[in-house]
């Protein structure tokens, strides 16, 4: 594929990277999208929604999030790996932002929009229930009416997040469909708004689905690799050499990667669940197992059969067990930019122990798959390069999973 | 001489008739290949003008729960876009008047090929198709090639197309116009017959094609109601969940399913057809 000048300038206005992304949506839905779009470019041009958003992103969420150097956990790399390697970790910590993950910085974005719409009904689809939180909370604040999709399997393996909504004020609708889980609960948040389509918002979680979605999800979360570009140049002098994020639709990973993406020196890495192994075919690897399709609204690597039917994703981590990807790393991983590996449930379960432990930081079940393969990577680099991983999530809502998975009649460790 | 499709021909036949046509929707392979088959070969003769054939989906995100549970049995059956295609060629070995066509999205589609996919399609014997998340936006992936081929491709219009986006939507638009009566899923709501026939009207205006109407329509009367308004009139629904119920009560015997279908079929097919007299 011929090098683009820039990984910056997508989408075209057909909501294009290369051929990922577009609108595949039913007509009635269609007008929505169209509109969306036209208050989104509108939005974008308006200084008074910055203002607003920034507002909003610094004393409510609690932005800017810190860098942090990740000491014990880099000495504990350079321990074991040859004379002068092990890059100093740092962690981007987005954990740290109200409600606990990077998706509240997407929901303030879009629920600001959605009130410039004029509309009055929020509805969202939740895997993990990250994203589910995080749009109960703004609705909350806002005072908007949320419905909540969220599979029967995730409310079950997710339950403190479903109490967490509940306590906001948002109905959860469980969906039983399929195998249950995060795709599942879209296509049931689709149908609900293709039903209520004067007065309802839906709150895309990920960089995925019709455009504009990916773009605008995108655009939201880059906050996430502009902050980290500023403070990495504050505490280093200098850029990082490698950046690193966990994938499942990929919103935590385009908004750490995108403000990095014109600059050479930076590796960028993008991590996938690769759930019992890829070889199993239980995983929720789209890019490393799948091949492109449509789905949701978007052309990207979905996991689907020889007939194009949906494979379901596994995970042990609720928020990245989907089928699809955002389209823009579909078309990253095409062009080359972004190199795109996996980390099983077993590795990513060593990592949420070993950063417990090390760092005193409880990750997500999402960013220990990240980190599984940053500590990896660190020890091929040399002592004097830097890695940054996005902690994109903290791991209080998985307690109950891994216990499950470990026991809890000792310490595992 | 371009021949005239199977589409063009029955719904002219219609309008010399002076009356609405009837266009049952099934699944292909539900609940399995040959109880499908004995189906589709059936239904003309219990007053189909016209077939809608399910295209069995994963995700079918603007179904409700009937047609949703028709898919994932025909997917369990190993139904496939492939075997829709042998479906299509068997009926046609008997039935060379009633147009089919195929409903569905996009991805089966585009994982078959679309270019081997229109070929085939054709030579099959299948006049149209319907698929639900390609609108006019993104005309390049399919209609074009289908077109080419030729295939009618059948465009939705909806409440929510209004009338700055009426043209786009009925530009290139063949066979006939497909309303959606309501903003919602299949087998939910139904649209009422005024706003659906000012609609139909304008639809018919614009695009000088026959318009079909669909989606809640459930009973004999609501039927009737929009044949009075429309070219045609769609119900897949209350037929899929006829043939869950009959599945449901004799578990053993999916060929037992096949003639209470039939029987609401005929209520529904006759009840259009007497319409415009009543």
């Amino acid at each position: 594929m011929e090098k683009p000048n820039s990984y910056r300038a997508g989408p075209d206005r057909d909501g294009r990277f290369g051929k990922f992304g577009g609108r595949f949506v039913a007509e009635t839905l269609t007008p929505l999208v169209l509109a969306l779009a036209e208050e989104y470019d509108r939005a974008k041009k308006d200084p008074d929604f910055h203002r607003e958003l920034e507002y909003y992103l610094k004393h409510y969420v609690g932005r800017p999030s810190p860098l942090y150097y990740a000491e014990r956990l880099t000495e504990h790399v350079r321990a074991t790996a040859a004379t002068g390697k092990g890059a100093k970790i740092y962690f981007k910590r987005d954990e740290l932002n109200h409600t606990g993950a990077h998706k509240i910085n997407n929901c303030m974005g879009q629920i600001l929009l959605a009130r410039r719409m004029g509309k009055t009904r929020i509805i969202a689809e939740t895997g993990a229930g990250q994203h589910g939180v995080a749009t109960a909370t703004v609705a909350a604040r806002f005072g908007l009416p949320c419905v909540v999709y969220m599979g029967a399997t995730d409310v079950e393996r997710q339950k403190p997040n479903v109490f967490r909504m509940k306590l906001l004020g948002a109905e959860v609708r469980p969906v039983a469909s399929g195998r249950a889980t995060l795709k599942d609960a879209m296509n049931e948040a689709l149908r609900d708004w293709v039903t209520n389509v004067a007065d309802t918002f839906y709150i895309i979680g990920t960089a995925a689905g019709p455009h504009p979605y990916p773009m605008m999800v995108r655009d939201f979360q880059s906050v996430i690799g502009r902050e980290a570009k500023a403070q990495m140049r504050e505490a280093e002098g200098r850029l990082p050499d490698a950046i690193m994020a966990c994938i499942g639709g990929g919103s935590n990973a385009i908004g750490l990667f995108h403000p990095f993406l014109d600059d050479p020196g930076v590796e960028i890495i993008g991590v996938e669940a690769a759930g019992l192994g890829l070889d199993t075919g239980e995983h929720a690897a789209s890019l490393s197992g799948g091949r492109p399709g449509v789905l949701h609204g978007n052309r990207t690597y979905l996991l689907q059969d020889e007939d194009g039917q949906i494979k379901e994703a596994h995970s042990i981590s609720a928020g990245l067990d989907y089928p699809g990807v955002g389209p823009e790393h579909a078309w990253l991983h095409e062009t080359g930019r972004v190199k795109y590996v996996s980390a099983t449930d077993r590795e990513a379960l060593e990592a949420f122990q070993l950063c417990a432990a090390l760092e005193g930081i409880i990750p997500a079940l999402e960013p220990a798959h990240a980190l599984a393969r940053a500590v990896e990577k660190a020890a091929e680099m040399d002592a004097d390069q830097i890695l940054l991983m996005n902690m994109c999530g903290r791991g209080d809502k998985d307690i109950f999973t891994v216990m499950d998975l470990l026991g809890d009649d000792d310490a595992p460790r | 001489m371009k021949p005239v499709s199977r589409l063009a021909a029955r719904f002219d036949a219609l309008a010399r008739e002076g009356r609405a046509g009837f266009v049952p929707f099934v699944m292909a392979g539900d609940p399995d290949y040959e109880t499908s088959l004995a189906l589709l070969k059936a239904l003309p003769a219990a007053g189909a003008d016209a077939i809608e054939l399910g295209v069995c989906f994963t995700d079918p995100m603007a179904d409700g729960p009937a047609i949703q549970a028709a898919g994932l049995r025909a997917l369990k059956a190993g139904q496939t876009l492939r075997r829709t295609l042998a479906l299509v060629r068997s009926f046609r070995e008997e039935d060379d008047q009633t147009p089919i066509v195929l409903m569905g999205y996009y991805n089966p589609f585009h994982a078959y090929g679309v270019e081997a996919f229109v070929k085939d399609a054709r030579a099959a014997g299948v006049d149209g198709l319907i698929v639900v998340d390609l609108p006019p936006e993104e005309d390049a992936e399919l209609r074009l090639p289908a077109r080419a081929a030729g295939l009618d491709f059948i465009r939705l219009a909806t409440p929510t197309t209004d009338a700055a986006r009426m043209p786009a939507v009925l530009k290139n638009a063949s066979g006939f116009v497909y309303y959606v009566s309501v903003a919602g899923v299949t087998g939910a709501k139904t649209g009422e017959a005024g706003a659906v026939a000012e609609a139909a009207a304008r639809l018919k205006a614009a695009s000088g094609l026959p318009v079909a109407v669909g989606f809640g329509i459930k009973t004999a009367e609501k039927a009737a109601e929009f044949a009075r308004v429309v070219d045609a009139v769609v119900v897949g629904s209350a037929l899929v969940e006829r043939l869950a119920a009959a599945l449901d009560a004799d578990p053993g015997r999916p060929d037992n399913a096949i003639n209470p279908v039939l029987s609401l079929a005929r209520d529904l097919g006759g009840a259009v057809r007497a319409a415009r007299g009543a």
